[in-house]
């Protein structure tokens, strides 16, 4: 169906068919126009947090749940990576399969009160969640290393080579850019198949959708599951490339930055998500030169959002 | 031996329903057959939506037991009765808005697909026949409601007579053996209702038992085979249309108590 319509618009199509490669190239060589690592340094982090909003789109934009703990799946995410790495010498490339299967099922535990209830009580249930994360990270010192968190995380390193990723900023970007095309990839598959519809139809009616034959529970596992899938993902590459995590790179403030990222683009449009990941991830680092206003400035962008573009940068993808 | 219109696609057997003191349904019972258009009728607040509910397992009865065929479906949720066949539409209009028109009916055929994660992740041969069966046959339901010009448009920029039309599409998608119809000509014109009237006799001609809720006597005389009325959440009546149009219970319960003719449309 998709080739069809591609046929009968192609010239919007085509044009963003260009769009992607040409943003794929600026992306691709950057690193080898401008070669400040601090430069570099700032978009891997725009990169870990595209990764998360795309994870968190899913939860919120498609299942339609408000989801004020994702830095909780982010946190499992890396400690898993972590403690494998410490203990058992797990590499990295496995590791992130590990840590993304974890978080996916940590998320799906998640769902079991989620399935009851709705509105402000499932955002307080949610806020909760992300909170005793984090509260039993930093308690639970003999595996955790509680407040200290745990150090000396193995670098990734390339397999069958010597080549390690060390403290070089470059390489992560690759492995970033990489990580973020192969989840967008992903999540676009799943957003134009018979699953996507569902999580579709249940944010916009739970009651008609469950009339039509979804099973609402299972249909909101599997968002669970996707998203804390992303999550792992971008927890694993973030303890690996820290090299050390604490309980604070986890915390509410996390939660909330990336929900607002995934709103801010747009709410159930990945491309939002993403750009909406890029400007607040980058914005900051702008507005270091405001130092002591640089918050009040962040807070002022989001309320004229609100008040100008409610529905977000680049709105829902479902358009017409 | 009997003829197919003998058995009955659904029974309804003493269902009775409270609302915390507020009795919505008491001992109700009545059959509808296979081929048949069953329509309930019956002032507002009598009942008629709330058994619904209780058929397509949006409410539970508290008493009473309901069968679909032989199958007891009294404590199945939504989801399990319209895999087993039962497909609805409401009464205030409950499209997926943001959804095109197309992928309303696909969503409708979810219980008759089976792609789940890795099917839509990997994309395999059979998932891409499956999407392309899906779209087929959407299209073919909605050039069969007339709407397949506007197949790719979002499901709210529908006129309110298009979007009742896409709700019964969108029920038809699941291939149901019983479609629950709430009230389908609130709000046509005249001429709507007149489509709207041999549309309802080519669905039931293709063999799916039709239960309706309807208001406009002029749609439920000459459709219905049957109808059934409801007041005050208890049968008082059931019969042909001749029969309840000259049923002395039926002529008090809406103009008895109404006061004026055609009270509601």
């Amino acid at each position: 169906m998709s080739r069809r319509k591609k046929r009968k618009v192609p010239l919007t199509q085509r044009f963003r068919e260009y769009r992607f490669f040409f943003l794929l190239l600026v992306a691709f060589l950057f690193p080898l126009v401008d070669r400040n690592p601090y430069h570099i340094d700032m978009l891997v982090t725009a990169g870990v947090f595209m990764l998360l909003a795309s994870g968190l789109h899913v939860i919120v934009g498609y299942a339609g749940v408000l989801n004020l703990g994702y830095a909780a799946l982010f946190a499992v995410g890396a400690y898993t990576f972590a403690l494998l790495n410490l203990h058992w010498k797990i590499s990295f490339w496995i590791g992130l399969g590990a840590s993304a299967f974890t978080t996916a099922l940590f998320g799906m535990l998640l769902v079991f009160p989620v399935l009851r209830l709705t509105g402000d009580y499932l955002a307080i249930v949610t806020l909760g969640a992300g909170e005793i994360v984090r509260i039993a990270l930093n308690n639970m010192d003999s595996l955790t290393g509680g407040p200290n968190g745990l150090l000396g995380i193995e670098h990734p390193s390339l397999p069958l080579t010597h080549y390690s990723f060390g403290v070089d900023s470059a390489p992560y970007y690759y492995l970033i850019l990489l990580l973020v095309l192969l989840v967008v990839f992903a999540l676009c598959r799943l957003e134009s198949s018979r699953l996507g519809r569902a999580w579709v139809a249940l944010r916009e009616d739970e009651l008609a959708a469950s009339s039509m034959g979804i099973n609402p529970a299972w249909v909101k596992l599997s968002a669970f599951g996707i998203g804390g899938f992303v999550a792992g993902l971008a927890g694993c590459f973030f303890a690996a490339k820290q090299g050390t995590i604490s309980p604070d790179s986890f915390d509410f403030v996390v939660s909330v930055t990336v929900l607002a990222m995934v709103v801010l683009g747009g709410l159930g449009n990945i491309y939002g998500a993403l750009l909406g990941a890029f400007i607040l991830s980058l914005l900051p680092e702008f507005l270091r030169g405001f130092e002591i206003y640089r918050m009040l400035l962040f807070g002022l962008a989001l309320i004229l959002m609100m008040l100008f573009r409610p529905q977000g940068i680049l709105g829902e993808a479902r358009r017409n | 031996m009997k003829s197919l219109a003998e058995f009955p696609v659904l029974n309804v057997e003493n269902v009775t329903k409270n609302f915390g003191g507020v009795s919505a349904l008491s001992r109700v019972s009545f059959s509808v057959h296979h081929g048949q258009i069953l329509s309930l009728i019956g002032p507002n607040g009598a009942g008629k939506t709330t058994l619904f509910n209780c058929v397509t397992g949006l409410a539970h009865s508290d008493e009473g037991d309901l069968y679909f065929g032989d199958l007891l479906i009294n404590r199945l949720l939504p989801h399990e009765i319209t895999a087993k066949g039962i497909a609805r539409t409401f009464q205030t209009i409950r499209l997926f808005k943001q959804m095109t028109v197309l992928e309303n009916v696909m969503v409708g055929a979810h219980s008759r697909s089976r792609a789940g994660l890795w099917g839509a992740l990997l994309k395999s041969r059979w998932v891409r026949l499956e999407e392309r069966k899906l779209t087929f046959h959407a299209q073919r339901l909605l050039d069969f409601f007339g709407l397949a010009g506007k197949a790719h448009e979002c499901a709210a920029n529908l006129s309110y007579g298009h979007q009742r039309k896409l709700e019964i599409a969108r029920a038809l998608a699941s291939a149901p053996k019983l479609l629950l119809l709430d009230e389908p000509a609130a709000g046509m014109n005249p001429k709507e209702k007149e489509e709207l009237l041999v549309l309802l006799r080519t669905i039931r001609d293709r063999g799916i038992t039709l239960l309706l809720i309807e208001h406009d006597m002029r749609v439920v005389m000459p459709v219905s085979d049957r109808v059934v009325v409801l007041d005050g959440g208890k049968k008082i009546a059931e019969g042909t249309p001749k029969e309840i149009q000259n049923n002395p219970r039926v002529i008090e319960a809406y103009l008895g108590r109404r006061g004026s003719g055609d009270g509601e449309r």
